[in-house]
């Protein structure tokens, strides 16, 4: 599948942004964070900004985009209208809690975080789970890749938050936290890539052209001598060689080399916390972007399959 | 509303012959004449008149080699939406711009609301749908929905342009959920069968597997025996010509 840098964008942002959300209203009233709003309140406006910008960078996807607001109508069937509606609905209560946290009412801004938390775990699950039911795709139809989202989400925002807990001087917790997240993160998403590897072709060229009955299926001539929107879209390739180091890349630069940062920020604490933890936030941000953009690029849907063997 | 009808009470659908399709993308052709003008036109063409060329085509035919050493043989195989019973193309789309009709099974996309996520693109297997891009929204086949109802063409051109145009006849309209239609008896006869049904999208349209070629034999020639020049006996050659009659 094509890497959309749209999309690769909108998933990355949204996800750490949803993800520091999530962390900062869950951590704050168990006292694990800084609990002034002065901590709490900037660490809120940078989430919330991180899932703007990536929301609108989602609309950057579409043909038309002016007209995104209907794409809230059909939750009733659609992952992706869903998760429209999830976004949209997380916004009221964390301004909410934004607000409680400057007027100080402790109350209302823990009842008003743990709304938006849900919200955040929501709209990520929605993203996960638009890739995740598409049934042509082999390496995205699997059910570690939706859990997948939330987890790299959890971890991303968990980063954000140990670097913001530690540049105001404390957040131990918040750092092992993070550090923990990305050892799971890992794990999961080497469990993605062996599935996915593993995964077998949803459907060869003999069964999509109803010729398996005569063996095996080549293309001979395609439709068009010039490239044609399908094979942009579902015919992307990415050299192998290329992808396997991409997934080192990602592997180290995106969970490895932030969990040991975030891990040696959690022992020394202080100064050097603040230097390292939201440098390690910043390496995992860019290391997950590598892993979003091979998400899309080791993507294979069944219509290349009519186009090459 | 992107939520599937329960079922439809027809079945509208193609059967394409791969035994007798010849490839020669007149159904293409008179697709994208028809359609470009249609309740779906435009059809978007990019460089129409240059080097790279592409555009929106509801009908793509590609040549396929199956088998293998003698037994192999060339299937021309046009490819179009299908209109499955389960399309997950509509139940993907956030607007409701994609739906299937409970009264005729067709699967059609309202070009006005849909906001060109391309996310049904992703979801059909088939690679039913074109997104074009001058105009920011997905297009498909509509199985000529506007022709096939339409009362002021002659009742004998009421089938989809593609249906029409084919010169070898390879592509047959009709109700497929009609145990009794003439396309579903072709389909019993001929052992039509649905493409990639693993994928569950339950596809209405069928396509008949090419018929098996006949086979000649090769056999040596009886020996004709010796030409009439080369029979010297007058009376010998008058004999072979009186037998030969």
């Amino acid at each position: 599948m094509k890497p959309a840098a749209s999309i690769v964008v909108f998933t990355t942002l949204s996800g750490a942004g949803y993800g520091l959300l999530f962390w900062l209203a869950l951590l704050r009233p168990a006292g694990l964070v800084p609990g002034s709003a002065w901590f709490g309140v900037p660490v809120l406006l940078l989430a919330l900004a991180l899932v703007t910008a990536g929301l609108l960078s989602s609309l950057l996807h579409l043909g038309r985009p002016e007209r995104a607001w209907r794409a809230l109508s059909q939750w009733r069937s659609s992952w992706l209208s869903r998760e429209g509606v999830a976004a949209v609905a997380t916004f009221p209560p964390a301004i909410l809690f934004g607000l409680a946290m400057l007027a100080g009412r402790e109350g209302l801004a823990v009842v008003f975080g743990l709304l938006a938390a849900g919200g955040a775990a929501a709209t990520v699950w929605c993203t996960g789970m638009i890739y995740a039911s598409l049934a042509p795709i082999r390496e995205w139809h699997l059910p570690l890749v939706a859990p997948g989202y939330l987890v790299f989400g959890a971890f991303t925002g968990a980063a954000l938050l140990a670097g913001g807990a530690a540049l105001a001087g404390g957040g131990r917790a918040a750092l092992l936290l993070a550090a923990l997240l990305a050892a799971v993160a890992l794990i999961v998403k080497r469990a993605i890539w062996a599935a996915a590897d593993d995964a077998p072709a949803p459907a060869t060229a003999a069964s999509l052209t109803g010729l398996s009955r005569f063996g095996t299926v080549r293309p001979l001539d395609p439709p068009t001598t010039e490239t044609a929107y399908l094979m942009r879209e579902m015919g992307f390739r990415v050299a192998r060689a290329h992808a396997a180091k991409l997934r080192r890349i990602a592997l180290w630069g995106g969970f490895v080399a932030p969990a040991l940062m975030l891990g040696a920020a959690a022992l020394a604490g202080g100064v050097a916390a603040a230097l390292l933890a939201p440098l390690a936030a910043a390496v995992a941000l860019g290391g997950m972007l590598v892993e979003r953009w091979l998400f899309f690029a080791e993507a294979t849907h069944t219509v290349a399959a009519y186009y090459r063997a | 509303m992107t939520s599937l009808p329960e079922r439809t009470e027809r079945k509208l659908g193609l059967v394409i012959d791969l035994d007798t399709c010849v490839g020669c993308h007149a159904c293409a052709t008179a697709c994208k004449s028809w359609n470009g003008s249609g309740v779906s036109g435009p059809l978007s063409d990019i460089n129409p008149h240059s080097a790279g060329a592409e555009g929106v085509w509801f009908n793509r035919i590609h040549s396929y080699e199956a088998g293998e050493g003698e037994d192999s043989r060339t299937v021309h195989f046009p490819r179009s939406c299908l209109h499955c019973e389960t399309p997950a193309c509509v139940t993907v789309c956030p607007t409701g711009a994609s739906y299937k009709r409970a009264e005729d099974g067709i699967v059609l996309v309202n070009h006005d609301i849909c906001i060109g996520c391309q996310l049904c693109a992703w979801a059909c297997p088939y690679g039913a749908r074109e997104f074009d891009e001058p105009e920011g929204v997905m297009k498909k086949c509509t199985l000529c929905v506007d022709r096939i109802y339409n009362r002021s063409m002659p009742e004998a051109e009421r089938v989809p342009a593609c249906v029409s145009a084919c010169p070898t006849r390879a592509r047959h309209f009709g109700d497929l959920g009609d145990p009794g239609s003439d396309v579903s008896r072709l389909v019993a006869e001929r052992g039509g069968v649905a493409l990639a049904p693993e994928l569950g999208y339950a596809p209405v349209n069928r396509y008949l597997p090419p018929r098996d070629p006949k086979r000649f034999e090769a056999t040596p020639p009886k020996d004709p025996g010796p030409l009439p020049s080369q029979i010297r006996n007058p009376l010998l050659r008058w004999v072979d010509r009186i037998l030969s009659r």
